[in-house]
């Protein structure tokens, strides 16, 4: 498959070119970290170059409760790309995300047509986030089958099944206080509930990626497997749980936007797969695996959020901002390749000048 | 290998014939002539850009942007026809094809120049071609009654008692086995595929090939933006959308390994056919065509599924017997 192909090739390099490169090793490692910093640096500026064009464009942008409120549109995707990152982290990918929110989705509405109280609601949508989560990894730990094959097929079997479910109708008699979730605000302020729930989890990703174990080995899965295996890493067991967490983030998000837009339909987060994986690959998550930081994540969820607010506050229509999002993934990646291989000319001229 | 191949396209052709039996049974017009002719009709299409993503896959990447390349140049020549309902078929269908390999040329450049993952690079064009569907139109669609007669009539054609859509995917089928089968470059496909360090060794520009399969894929897609919005009878900005995964369903169900370096045009043949026949017996013994989708679904994990264990058992007993 595609990521594992440039994977072999990256793995390939380093034998070919010898005992020098590990002699440098120590000192690529802190190369690389500053790579990383100065990838989260430029996305800061970035993020301040939409903050001041947005705001010279419309004059409603710069404004606490509208941005607070701006917030409302990109925060179920921010939630979905947190676990993402692990799984993308771990070499792997899951493009069925939106059709599991789909799916997640008609069934909260079938509890609630069928007269579900708003507790239950919200455990069917993480429940069955969770579990159709778990049967991706399932299917690719327990064949070893290459992860995009795998969700290819499920984006299909998910957004199938709700649409057989659903027809041509929508669910729309969601009760009342399950309206909190997706339209609330923590009480006496003006900040949105998905918000701090956002925050919450972020901190939590990033807690468990940056500072425990469980963290450490998920970079070195993402790094190189085999490797990882021998070292006693449970690698299975490890992507098994990313794939989970990935579900249940589409579970919370479906429990979001639901509750957010009161209703399901057919159509609901379609594509949404291509923006939440923009948001980690522009974060600074190599999607070959084993690099990435919770900082560039967060980074880039804002930067894309308030671009694509700024670009409504403008009239753009969605499918012409899809152009913006499609290049921004492209470049995202294209980038630090370009990068990665003019210092690979350097080293080796510099090398070639050692003799 | 080749045993194997051929064994799994028979027992593809066996559970075709099971299914078309068991439809039949329940409606018993379902192989009336009429009907299985606009079955292959109707899966012509799917048959051409199949082999596009065929291609693709072959080389271990996949093409997620053939439906997006189908709108956009679906759109383009409506839209040329519309302005100037003068130009000739041939130029049209020309047209389709040259927007094609653009788009399918732009997808091969990122993957081979830049390194980026096949599945990364189309991901993000299926959105930007998409995109371009709506900038291009402004929103509208056009319509039957704006294309041209020859535009709109040539799909419904007939040459020597065979329908024009049927001829075209026989025709691209026959080609593209050739080139696969008795070309230099067509062998160079698979081997990329296989194993593309031990490509590079044997002297395979793994590059080249890259891009090249990305740029055939561009140029059917093209081919089949013209067919669809001539077939159809319109132009609209959402038109062959969900199509990539009706492509990448057709080649795992003909046995195409996901992974790159094996698979058949016989197969894909049949997978799309098999999609076809799964399509049209749902509306022949009435079910909701709503399950289209969700069947897509199991079917193509079902088929990686089995695909993969297959392959495996098959590594297995070459490894025993050359133990032995």
């Amino acid at each position: 498959m595609a990521d594992q192909d440039s994977k072999t090739t990256e793995r390939e390099t380093p034998s070919s070119a010898g005992s020098p490169r590990q002699i440098e090793a120590p000192l690529r490692g802190a190369r690389l970290r500053n790579l990383a910093t100065q990838w989260e640096i430029l996305l800061v500026y970035l993020l301040l170059v939409v903050v001041i064009g947005n705001s010279l464009l419309s004059p409603y942008f710069l404004n606490a409760p509208n941005l607070l409120d701006s917030t409302f549109n990109f925060m179920e995707k921010a939630i979905m790309a947190l676990p993402m990152m692990l799984v993308i982290i771990c070499g792997d990918i899951d493009i069925s995300v939106a059709s599991n929110l789909a799916l997640t989705s008609v069934f909260m509405g079938m509890a609630a047509t069928a007269g579900a109280p708003t507790p239950v609601l919200v455990v069917i949508g993480l429940a069955a986030g969770s579990i159709l989560g778990w049967f991706n990894g399932f299917l690719i730990t327990r064949f070893a089958i290459p992860s995009i094959a795998v969700t290819i097929g499920t984006l299909s079997l998910y957004r199938g099944i709700a649409s057989v479910i659903l027809g041509d109708h929508a669910y729309t008699g969601y009760p009342k206080p399950f309206a909190f979730f997706g339209q609330g605000y923590i009480p006496a302020t003006h900040i949105p509930f998905e918000l701090v729930l956002f925050a919450a989890l972020a901190a939590v990703t990033g807690f468990l990626l940056h500072k425990t174990t469980f963290g450490r080995k998920v970079y070195a899965i993402g790094n190189n497997p085999t490797t990882a295996r021998f070292s006693g890493v449970k690698v299975d067991r490890l992507r098994l749980i990313a794939f989970t967490l990935n579900g249940l983030a589409a579970g919370i998000a479906s429990v979001l936007l639901t509750s957010r837009v009161a209703s399901t339909r057919p159509n609901i987060a379609t594509g949404w797969e291509l923006d939440v994986i923009t948001t980690v690959v522009l974060g600074g998550v190599a999607i070959t695996g084993g690099k990435g930081t919770i900082w560039g994540v967060v980074l880039s969820v804002f930067l894309l959020g308030f671009m694509q607010f700024g670009m409504g506050l403008v009239n753009i229509p969605g499918q012409v901002m899809n152009i913006a999002t499609g290049f921004i993934l492209i470049i995202a990646i294209m980038v630090p390749e370009l990068i990665r291989r003019a210092r690979n000319r350097a080293s080796l001229a510099r090398l070639a000048a050692r003799g | 290998m080749m045993g194997l191949l051929k064994r799994r396209e028979t027992s593809l052709l066996v559970i075709i014939l099971v299914v078309v039996a068991a439809v039949t049974f329940r409606a018993h017009d379902f192989l009336s002539p009429g009907n299985f002719e606009y079955i292959l009709k109707d899966s012509s299409i799917l048959v051409i850009v199949s082999i596009g993503q065929l291609l693709v896959i072959l080389t271990g990447g996949i093409d997620l942007s053939v439906a997006s390349t189908i709108g956009f140049t679906g759109m383009s020549v409506a839209l040329l026809n519309k302005a100037d309902p003068g130009i000739p078929l041939v130029i049209i269908v020309l047209i389709s094809m040259v927007i094609g390999l653009a788009l399918g040329s732009f997808n091969g450049m990122l993957v081979s120049v830049f390194n980026i993952p096949p599945i990364i690079t189309t991901l993000g064009t299926l959105s930007i071609y998409r995109g371009f569907v709506i900038v291009l139109s402004g929103g509208t669609w056009v319509s039957a009654d704006q294309m041209s007669a020859p535009f709109r009539d040539f799909p419904q054609g007939y040459l020597l008692g065979i329908s024009n859509m049927i001829s075209i995917a026989i025709l691209i089928s026959l080609v593209f086995a050739a080139f696969l089968y008795l070309t230099r470059t067509g062998r160079e496909v698979y081997g990329a595929g296989g194993s593309p360090i031990a490509a590079q060794y044997v002297g395979i520009n793994v590059k080249k090939i890259n891009f090249l399969v990305f740029a055939l894929s561009g140029i059917l897609s093209g081919l089949a933006g013209y067919l669809w919005v001539a077939f159809y009878a319109s132009a609209a900005n959402d038109s062959a959308t969900g199509l990539e995964l009706q492509t990448i369903a057709a080649c795992v169900v003909g046995g195409v390994s996901i992974m790159g370096g094996s698979g058949s045009i016989v197969g894909v043949l049949l997978g799309s056919i098999f999609l076809g026949i799964v399509k049209n017996a749902l509306t022949v013994i009435r079910i909701s065509p709503f399950w289209q989708v969700a069947i897509q679904g199991f079917v193509i994990l079902l088929a990686i599924v089995v695909n993969t264990v297959l392959d495996r058992r098959a590594q297995a007993s070459m490894l025993k017997r050359r133990v032995l």
